[in-house]
């Protein structure tokens, strides 16, 4: 089969790699009809991953088809349309059953690894460095899904692929941001970062019921989406933020805020985090900053919610801020069995389209082009799909 | 033990980390008896009462007298030679489950990936037969010397085997419907003597680690019926 490979730092290839084959009875072989790029993926073509290795196959956001199932898994047969969530949980231990899925005991293989790094090891993911266990991932034609009478939701045919891609990971993820957020009658949200998880936190929040929604970011493209989503804006190369937040919210401050910007390195040592922490400070979103603007911002009593990813350590939070004001954090990868299927609800009563995001849709072999007009923000790119059954026409 | 016990799934497993789990059962190569090697058995002898017993609240259970033993065990365990490891890992079954599947020693290899073979030989004792460098084996008789069923297992090992070492492994109810804690005592002979680069090479690595690692695939095995793999999956050039 033909799938995305990473070979190091700003190499990414398409290239013809064996079929995926079922390891486990509870596996399941997916054909991938329709996958994404996701924005934590610019991250490995930007080598701020350090768990990753030359032949790793990437994509955690994918779709498609069962085409075989191993001998335990009586939940999928072939033929099966699923989507399947970016993390992988075994169902039976004590973090799944309390619906705590994205803290799966069972299913990293290489649990030591985070163990070292975080203490104890949180769930496998795909195509996310060998730290969330290495696993294969979905920017392919085929790729084997463990524990797959778990995670893989059946999705209607009456339904799109575009419609409910994204219930692979950016929705739920800006969902369970906004869910953070326990917002009431009244609320204001603020929302650091327009990129697809932040455009979808924005639009749950309108329908947990939020009052206002003002989202912040710089590229005008991101902006306009998340105005036409119904929140308001602020440029933060054009206006200072914590003023603008405190004018647009009467002098109170919002009631929540959510940092979908994240600062994803995952160092292995101090030394690394802060190494790459400080190359982050050089990209034009200034990443670390995101969190501390959202702390010192926020409402005192207000909730802090996280879905932005971090890895290590942080350097220079207000600390104090969150502390004075008696802030509520709350973080962590999201729990996607918890939501995927009500918003599959959702968007089959047509309280949203989650497509609305997409920019670009192309073949898989465009991928390697694509993750670079992606992370430039190039050509008004907020979020790419790709075909790996489809071949570009030359 | 649910039905769907991947054995593959496991091999696989001990394929793909084989020769380098080694370090924490097969420590003493005795086949080589010097009068230092038969103080070192003695030694070893002493060291099984409190490897078996585990910890205090065990003593009485195993109806040993625990001053005498204490001090002889301390004295055998001088300096650095005593090698002790313990590990727990919660699991999400109950202590009757989780001591019904490891007394089925045979079984054993499915998450211990050191291990290439274990034979039941009666009913406390057993033959084990653990991978070593070079495609070599080490072997060893053990008998059962303390058991609480549902709760408790010790073992050591029989004079004559490659190895002298001994352990318990208990089941306690967690609280709260948390599972059981399974805690693994293992008490071993430091290599010494002209035993000499192989016995060097197996504990360069960490017995805590290994032990860790295969109480791991326990509850993996336990929870989920499988072992997670990555093994065999389809990679890019590298």
């Amino acid at each position: 089969m033909r799938a995305l490979v990473w070979h190091g730092t700003n190499d990414v290839r398409v290239e013809r790699v064996p079929d995926p084959t079922i390891l486990n009875p509870r596996d399941a072989i997916v054909k991938v009809t329709t996958t994404a790029i996701c924005g934590s993926d610019l991250h490995l073509l930007n080598g701020y991953i350090p768990a990753m290795q030359a032949g790793d196959i990437l994509g955690h956001e994918f779709m498609g088809e069962v085409v075989e199932v191993g001998k335990e898994n009586t939940s999928l047969k072939a033929g099966d349309r699923v989507v399947v969530p970016f993390t992988i949980a075994c169902g039976r231990c004590f973090f799944c059953e309390r619906q705590l899925w994205s803290l799966c005991d069972n299913s990293n293989p290489n649990a030591w690894m985070a163990e070292e790094l975080y203490g104890y090891t949180t769930s496998g993911v795909f195509g996310y460095s060998h730290l969330t266990g290495g696993y294969a991932g979905g920017q392919a034609q085929f790729v084997r899904v463990p524990f797959a009478d778990v995670g893989p939701l059946k999705v209607p045919a009456s339904l799109t692929d575009e419609q409910v891609l994204f219930l692979s990971d950016i929705f739920p993820t800006g969902f369970m941001a906004a869910e953070n957020c326990d917002i009431k009658p009244g609320d204001v949200i603020a929302v650091w970062g327009c990129g697809p998880v932040g455009q979808m936190a924005i639009r749950s929040a309108f329908l947990l019921g939020a009052e206002k929604v003002i989202a912040i970011d710089d590229v005008p493209e991101r902006l306009s989406l998340a105005l036409k989503g119904g929140a308001e804006v602020i440029n933060f190369e054009e206006q200072p933020v914590f003023e603008t937040v405190k004018a647009l919210t009467g002098g109170r401050g919002p009631d929540a805020c959510i940092d979908a910007v994240g600062l994803e390195a995952h160092g292995a040592t101090l030394d690394a985090y802060i190494d790459q922490a400080k190359t982050a400070a050089y990209l034009a979103t200034d990443r670390p900053s995101a969190l501390r603007q959202a702390i010192h911002a926020c409402r005192k009593g207000g909730i802090v919610s996280i879905p932005g990813v971090y890895g290590g350590f942080l350097d220079k939070i207000p600390f104090g801020a969150a502390f004075q004001k008696g802030l509520t954090f709350r973080m962590g990868q999201t729990h996607m069995m918890r939501y995927m299927r009500p918003l599959l609800d959702f968007i089959e009563r047509g309280l949203i389209d989650p497509s609305f995001v997409i920019t670009h849709r192309l073949p898989l072999d465009q991928a390697p082009q694509a993750y670079k007009t992606f992370r430039d923000k190039e050509d008004g790119c907020i979020k790419v799909v790709l075909k790996p059954h489809e071949i570009t026409i030359h | 033990m649910t039905s769907g016990v991947n054995v593959a799934g496991a091999e696989r497993w001990a394929s793909a980390l084989g020769g380098a789990a080694l370090t924490a059962y097969a420590i003493k190569q005795l086949k080589d008896r010097s009068p230092a090697g038969a103080a070192l058995a003695a030694a070893g002898t002493a060291l099984i009462y409190r490897g078996a017993t585990g910890h205090c609240a065990m003593y009485a259970a195993a109806g040993i007298n625990t001053a005498n033993d204490m001090d002889e065990t301390k004295r055998a365990l001088a300096g650095p030679r005593g090698v002790n490891v313990e590990e727990a890992f919660t699991i999400n079954a109950s202590p009757e489950e989780l001591y019904v599947f490891w007394r089925n020693f045979e079984l054993l290899p499915r998450f211990m990936n050191h291990l290439v073979e274990v034979r039941q030989l009666d009913l406390l004792r057993s033959h084990w037969v653990a991978k070593a460098p070079a495609g070599r084996t080490v072997e060893w008789d053990a008998e059962i010397i303390n058991e609480i069923p549902g709760e408790l297992i010790a073992w050591r090992t029989l004079p004559g085997s490659d190895v002298v070492s001994a352990g318990s492994v208990s089941f306690k109810c967690a609280p709260g419907g948390r599972g059981t804690e399974v805690r693994v005592r293992l008490q071993y002979e430091p290599p010494a003597g002209k035993v000499g680069a192989t016995i060097a090479w197996l504990l360069g690595h960490d017995p805590a680690y290994t032990i860790h690692e295969d109480l791991r695939r326990f509850k993996q095995l336990i929870e989920c019926g499988e072992i997670p793999t990555t093994k065999g999956q389809p990679r890019g050039r590298s």
